[in-house]
């Protein structure tokens, strides 16, 4: 045997597995269980944590004052919309970067991770002013664009990781038996990196989902997102905490819903290469 | 057809020159080895023809045609990879009518040749499954099936067998020569072993650092090889080689000396020896021997039968007939 697991030893880091989990889940637990408050309760000292008249009163108010749907809607086509655009035009760049790579690959690969580290507020003037001249400002094509862009770097350095495992003879293969550049993409190298690419999509699309900076300052009404639906509910005045959190868990719920059903293919695209 | 022809190609990586200057012809129909030992440039070569490398200057024909810039989806060449390289998500069949499917053949004509290299190669049973729940020698065959159904000008074999088990390497040898003898399409595979080569070739070009050191005939590279090089790669045990005094006697630098032309006797013979090893392989006996005052160790090939020992004085007597002679250059001497 390799190595045995003593039956306390299980137990130990079961429990501590446990434990770290349910720390970071506990913001999200809170959350969920304030929206179900009264606004008192929500505020009481020491705080309740079961033990309260659980109601739907909150749900129902925000439901009454905002159009729920309308920023469901935009969350979708934001977050899905610039993960497509993002995986369309990185499935291309990533293919390049592994299996044609020049001198220089490496270099724009840290140029552009490098773009990751720039505080996104020091590009805000800059590109507020290109969307008020391109009239983008408040636009669901302008967030899809911008967004695409932020989360590129992340999308073409995940999918490049993905494709370096590939075995280069597979491709070279696919054009000996005849396959142009596009079919080889398509229908040997995209096929085979499935597992890769649906977690490049998942990690983006909760990524952009989530996205609260630029959406926030991009958008006013039309183009809004989930983001500035729960943004709408945090008042420097008044008891809102138990609206607020009912409105953030109505804009975490789809995602959080997404996450769970994939976290198995989140998980192994995330390892993938690591355990070989 | 499939004539294939380089004109003054030479390939460099870099500031490194892997191929010199380089002139070839394979005739249509041909079955042309590549031998050489590791890094001597033969899978670049064979990269070169297949268009998965450019060349750096010269020129590749195929059929007459000027191929140098043509991309290798359009050479109308068949590669079968040392990795396999089958598709790993798609089906046995899938994989073989991959090349048919790029080519926009019907479905129906897809089908039938699908199922005649599957009868051909043994696979009939095993169309639906995936790559990886088959066997190395089943993935090679898939391979070659891919190859088939192509029905290309050449076939291009980059070290085929060498993943498989030394049985099934055999095995694979006879179905490839097989394969040739049927369809009699030019073929051009690359190995590092002499066996191999020797055994399958029309044509073996033997390659040293890029250079091209003999073409021939397996038997035309066996009793006639054009240098040192050529004479101690080609033949198994490999040959013996002796220089000084007893080199001088034949009027050369050094003289070789095959395993099998040397005969083994208790008390007859012109040189004499003591048996260091003896490796006793049924059919044959290899005998090491060392203390012979003409190189470090003269190995012979005996006939099985044939017994001494660890320690025993013997002596030896080559096949004057046999004996190959070359200049301090390491060049024959005719």
């Amino acid at each position: 045997m390799a190595r045995s697991v003593t039956q306390k030893r299980k137990i130990i880091n079961t429990a501590a597995a446990w434990s770290v989990g349910l720390l970071i889940f506990f913001p999200i637990l809170w959350t969920i269980l304030t929206s179900f408050k009264t606004e008192a309760q929500a505020i009481s000292d020491p705080p309740v944590f079961l033990a309260f008249d659980w109601t739907l009163e909150n749900y129902t108010v925000v439901l009454e004052r905002s159009d729920y749907m309308r920023f469901l809607w935009n969350s979708i086509i934001i977050a899905g919309g610039s993960t497509l655009l993002g995986i369309i035009i990185a499935i291309p760049a990533a293919w390049s970067m592994a299996f044609v790579p020049s001198k220089r690959t490496k270099d724009i690969l840290l140029w552009m991770l490098s773009t990751k580290m720039l505080p996104a507020v020091g590009v805000l003037y800059p590109i507020y002013l290109i969307f008020i001249k391109m009239g983008l400002l408040d636009s669901k094509i302008g967030l899809v664009v911008v967004l695409m862009l932020i989360n590129l770097p992340i999308i073409v350095w995940m999918l490049y990781t993905y494709f370096k495992e590939i075995p280069g003879e597979i491709l070279e293969a696919a054009r000996m038996d005849g396959a142009s550049l596009r079919e080889e993409v398509l229908y040997v190298l995209t096929p085979m990196a499935i597992p890769g690419i649906a977690s490049t999509v998942l990690l983006n699309v909760i990524l952009a989902w989530n996205e609260a900076f630029w959406t926030l300052n991009l958008t006013a009404a039309k183009a809004a997102p989930l983001t500035a639906f729960i943004a709408s509910y945090s008042s420097p005045e008044g008891l809102f905490y138990a609206k607020l959190s009912a409105a953030s868990t109505m804009a975490i719920a789809p995602i959080l819903i997404l996450g769970w059903f994939s976290q198995k293919q989140l998980v192994s695209g995330l390892t993938f290469g690591a355990v070989k | 057809m499939g004539q294939i022809q380089l004109n003054q190609v030479t390939k460099s990586f870099g500031a490194v020159e892997v191929i010199p200057p380089l002139d070839l012809t394979i005739e249509d129909g041909e079955f042309c080895v590549f031998v050489g030992p590791s890094g001597c440039g033969k899978s670049t070569l064979l990269r070169l023809i297949a268009g998965l490398e450019d060349v750096t200057s010269g020129h590749i024909a195929i059929d007459g045609n000027d191929a140098t810039m043509t991309p290798p989806a359009k050479r109308g060449l068949a590669m079968v990879f040392q990795s396999y390289a089958l598709y790993p998500h798609m089906s046995v069949r899938k994989n073989i009518a991959f090349p048919m499917k790029m080519a926009k053949l019907p479905e129906d004509e897809q089908k039938r040749r699908i199922d005649a290299a599957a009868q051909a190669l043994n696979l009939t049973d095993y169309l639906d499954r995936r790559p990886g729940q088959l066997s190395g020698g089943q993935r090679q065959r898939v391979a070659i099936g891919r190859a088939i159904v192509r029905e290309p000008s050449a076939f291009l074999f980059d070290e085929p067998l060498s993943n498989l088990d030394a049985a099934l390497r055999v095995g694979m040898r006879l179905e490839i020569s097989e394969l040739h003898e049927r369809l009699k399409t030019t073929m051009i595979y690359v190995t590092h072993d002499q066996v191999e080569a020797m055994t399958m070739a029309d044509k073996i070009v033997v390659l040293q650092a890029g250079l091209i050191e003999q073409v021939g005939s397996p038997l035309d590279l066996y009793h006639t090889p054009r240098n040192k090089f050529v004479a101690g790669f080609i033949g198994s045990p490999k040959m013996n080689f002796i220089e000084g005094p007893e080199a001088a006697k034949y009027d050369a630098h050094t003289i070789g000396i095959r395993p099998e032309h040397i005969t083994v006797s208790a008390d007859e013979g012109p040189w004499s020896g003591v048996v260091s090893v003896s490796e006793h392989l049924g059919s044959d006996t290899f005998f090491h021997i060392h203390e012979t005052g003409l190189a470090d160790t003269i190995t012979v090939r005996a006939d099985g039968e044939v017994n001494f020992r660890h320690g025993d004085r013997i002596r030896l007597s080559p096949r004057a007939d046999m004996i190959h002679r070359f200049d301090a250059e390491g060049l024959r001497i005719a």
